[in-house]
């Protein structure tokens, strides 16, 4: 824990070298801070998430990557004793204003979580979910999302014969890209993952790495990962979060190769962590 | 024994055996041994309770109705009399008893250290002799007969008769001795008198009772206006000349009917049998009273069981008759069905809907736990108590309240104002939801979370969230608290008492005559019956049969309801819980 003593408490001493998105920003995190009661799970983060790019949130587990990510949706309303100050602006428009509508915001973001939460209902309820929660009832056009969502989420060939079938009869791996075809059918903005391949062999991995690929571009995405080789491989930017404040926030490659702070280096090169 | 171990493999197992030998030498208790028999222990007990119980129950109420023998027992004192032997025992004759013995006798029962043997006949022929039972004592017995040509005659009235037949009039012509006419025609005669006589029944029950329906229908609504208008209206004048045009029409069918049953009546007084029991004593009798009669001592097998399967049918599908103890059970198998099926459509929505408020929506704080013990509390409040105010509150206020503003012509004899089909469900639902609200919270609360935060993240509102997911993944659970709710509710008999059960309800709740379904009408219910033939009829002995047959019913009735239940529940198991991975 020696580490630990180089970071000034309270300051925000986050050293940035992002690579900016063409299509510019996204999310603007200002000076967040967040309890879950009296202890403090987050310290003055601010960064941005570039639209169109892959940006990963990488630390030590416990340092808050989830936290942060899960603040972006409001996730952590649900969480009883919750406080937060700051703010996060998607578009410019900060999403914990009093008026601000959570279940629009939610609308706009899809989320991909640790353990594939399939719901219990059939693989084509699953993918349209998003749909019926907006109460679309109109035959063709679920169907056509749910094809286009399971494409997206590159489970189409696996589960075009069996839409019917319960979800919770799937694979690990087969459920985890429902669940990414489930946040993509309602056409988010912004995707969120939170450590999407942890439960999952590696085969199911490389597909999932594979499709985030895919999706880049057209979503923005955040993604939390504990595999350095992961951040590496699939995402533009890279945040590197330590007992919840972040350290450094720049280009994925200069990260991983050239980083800027101590701590980055002993972390990605598995010093600690 | 180590000198002898050279060779490595032995050596081995020698280190096997002391640590084996170590094994044993740690602490029995610590090992856990004395629980596991403990446990095994009572649940062994257990099982056998449930299992002898069951087993009970079901060799009385198997054996029920199978055809018995027929004794002709002589006794010491020249006494003769016939009567199917019900049971033997010991027991210890009293001093004047003894004194009153031959010494042989008296000798033998010394021996036995007092004690004698005694069997219970059943004898029938109440009307003859005043008792239906009879204990005789093995010492008082000299000859004990099984001749053929005795028969058990099940009557309409006064029980069984036990004797033979001595003749037969048909057509209101001259008696005609029974081995002149044979067996057969006696038998076809009986068929035809008792078709007759269901035809009387039908037109009397049925279309006479039609009749008084309509008519009662018409009075009603003639006193309906009369009290919107008042009796000098006009529109009261135009409704009593119309009253007078249905009754007209409605009268000349009564009459019409009446005059039919009338005739048939005639015709059936016409046939007549005699009997006579043992003794040589008489009992003329109408042939359509004689609901079953067989030759006891000169079946074969396959009758007896047509004369047992024919007595199930008509314990099934039959009313009852001499104050319960005879004939079948059917309104009650209904009754309890539908007020279990009520039950059930009550104290789902209402422990769900209780539920989801103080597991989803209710902050969780100090009111909420005193909620949710009182609701804990709730179970043990004995039932009587909901009976008492279920007739009060459902009866009294909300019936009373219905009919002062639905029913008011009927006034003041009661629709909605006293114990019925309805109230009494209620009253169960109350009773039981306290188990449906637990089992419904425990349900809910193993909805994991991830899947709500899946259904959030999706942009559902709390309600979707619920509705879709929560509901769907709670649903096993949800229906287990149901079954344990419908098994307890189809078994409780004392509220029932006061809100709406009745010894005898030939009327049942579910008929032909708008509305169809009359939930203000009481009822009659498996377990109130047991309740009434075992310990509120005249004849006990002869009700105790009817206790283990309607016992075993109601087991299986029971059973049957949740099993389909379990049915439904397993299939949204599979469908709902899956294996994950
Ligand atoms: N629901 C919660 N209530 C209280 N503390 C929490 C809760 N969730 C997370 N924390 C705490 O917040 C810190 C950050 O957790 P998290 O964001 O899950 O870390 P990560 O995802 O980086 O492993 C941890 O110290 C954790 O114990
Ligand atoms: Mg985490």
């Amino acid at each position: 824990m020696a580490v630990a003593e180089k970071i000034a408490p309270g300051a925000s001493s986050t050293v940035y070298h992002v690579k900016k998105g063409e299509q510019g920003t996204v999310l603007d995190i200002d000076d967040f801070n967040l309890w879950y009661g009296t202890s403090q799970a987050l310290f003055d983060v601010s960064m941005t998430i570039e639209r169109g790019l892959v940006t990963a949130l990488i630390g030590p587990s416990g340092c808050g990557k989830s936290t942060l990510l899960r603040s972006l949706n409001r996730m952590n309303d649900l969480i009883d004793g919750l406080s937060i100050k700051g703010s996060v602006l998607l578009e410019g428009a900060d999403i914990y204003d009093k008026r601000a509508d959570v279940i629009a915001l939610r609308k706009r973001m899809g989320m991909v979580f640790q353990k594939p939460n399939p719901f219990p209902m059939s693989i084509f309820e699953n993918v349209v979910y998003p749909l019926r929660v907006d109460g679309v009832r109109d035959r063709r056009r679920l169907e056509e999302t749910a094809e286009q969502a399971l494409r997206g989420a590159a489970f189409w060939d696996e589960a075009k014969d069996r839409l019917q079938e319960n979800a919770l009869g799937l694979s690990g791996g087969q459920q985890q890209r429902l669940c990414i075809a489930r946040a993509i059918a309602g056409d988010p903005e912004v995707l969120l993952m939170d450590e999407p391949c942890s439960a999952l062999d590696p085969i199911a991995t490389a597909k999932i790495e594979e499709l985030i690929d895919e999706l880049r571009g057209h979503y923005s995405i955040a993604i939390v990962t504990h595999n350095m080789q992961q951040a590496a491989r699939v995402s533009q930017n890279t945040a590197f979060m330590y007992l919840g404040r972040l350290i450094e926030y720049g280009e994925t490659r200069a990260m991983f190769t050239v980083p800027k702070v101590r701590q980055t280096h002993d972390y990605v090169t598995g010093r600690f962590g | 024994m180590t000198a002898e171990l050279t060779n490595p493999t032995a050596a081995d197992a020698a280190s096997r055996t002391a640590r084996s030998k170590r094994r044993t030498a740690t602490d029995f208790a610590a090992e856990g041994e004395p629980f596991v028999w403990a446990l095994g222990g009572a649940l062994a007990i257990g099982i056998l309770m449930i299992v002898g119980f069951l087993f009970l129950v079901m060799w009385n109420g198997v054996v029920t109705f199978f055809p018995k023998t027929i004794a002709v027992v002589t006794a010491g004192n020249g006494d003769v009399f016939a009567g199917e032997p019900v049971r033997s025992e010991q027991y210890r004759p009293t001093a004047e008893a003894l004194a009153a013995l031959q010494p042989t006798a008296r000798a033998k029962i010394a021996t036995a250290d007092g004690f004698a043997g005694r069997t219970l006949y059943r004898v029938g022929n109440y009307d003859l002799y005043g008792e239906d039972f009879r204990w005789v004592a093995d010492h008082d017995v000299r000859r004990v007969e099984y001749p053929a040509g005795l028969m058990l005659v099940e009557r309409l009235e006064w029980g069984p008769f036990i004797g033979t037949i001595k003749a037969v009039t048909t057509g209101g012509g001259a008696a005609r001795p029974a081995a002149e006419i044979g067996t057969a025609a006696i038998d076809a005669a009986h068929a035809t008198a008792r078709e007759r006589w269901e035809r009387i029944h039908r037109i009397e029950r049925g279309d006479i009772g039609a009749v008084n329906h309509w008519l009662d229908k018409e009075r009603l609504r003639l006193r309906k206006v009369e009290l919107a208008d008042g009796i000098d209206s006009a529109g009261y004048r135009t409704a009593e000349r119309r009253f007078a045009e249905r009754e007209a029409v409605l009268k000349q069918d009564y009459d019409r009917l009446a005059a039919e049953a009338a005739a048939l009546r005639a015709e059936d007084a016409k046939d007549t049998i005699t009997f006579a029991d043992i003794g040589g004593k008489e009992k003329t009798i109408a042939l359509s009273a004689v609901v079953r009669m067989y030759a006891a001592n000169d079946l074969g097998l396959a009758a007896k069981l047509g004369v047992y399967f024919s007595r199930w049918w008509e314990f099934l599908a039959d009313v009852p008759r001499e104050a319960n103890t005879e004939g079948g059970v059917f309104p009650a198998i209904f009754g309890t069905f539908v007020m279990t099926l009520l039950l059930v459509i009550a104290v789902t929505p209402f422990g769900v809907i209780t539920a989801l408020y103080l597991r989803e929506y209710a902050k969780q704080g100090r009111l909420v736990s005193i909620v949710r013990i009182s609701v804990n509390n709730l179970a043990g409040v004995p039932s009587i108590v909901y009976g008492v105010f279920g007739l009060g509150f459902f009866a009294y206020i909300v019936g009373g309240t219905i009919d002062q503003l639905f029913y008011a012509e009927r006034l003041p004899s009661p629709t909605f104002g006293s114990g019925g089909l309805l109230w009494s469900s209620l009253t169960l639902a109350l009773l039981t939801v306290p188990v449906v609200i637990v089992a419904t919270e425990e349900a809910l609360a193993a909805v994991p979370r991830s899947m709500r935060e899946g259904s959030f993240a999706c942009g559902a509102s709390k309600w979707q969230t619920i509705r879709y997911v929560v509901l769907p993944r709670a649903m096993p659970g949800i229906m287990t608290g149901v079954i344990l709710a419908m098994a307890r509710g189809a078994g409780e008999v004392a509220p029932l008492m006061l809100v709406g059960v009745v010894k005898l309800a030939p009327e049942l709740p579910i008929d032909g005559f708008f509305p169809y379904i009359h939930l203000e009408r009481s009822f009659m219910h498996l377990g109130f019956h047991i309740y009434d033939v075992g310990f509120q009829s005249r004849n006990s002995e002869a009700g105790k049969p009817m206790v283990f047959v309607t016992t075993m019913l109601l087991i299986a009735l029971i059973a049957v309801m949740n099993a389909s239940a379990i049915i439904v529940r397993n299939r949204l198991k599979r469908r709902f819980m899956g294996s994950q991975f």
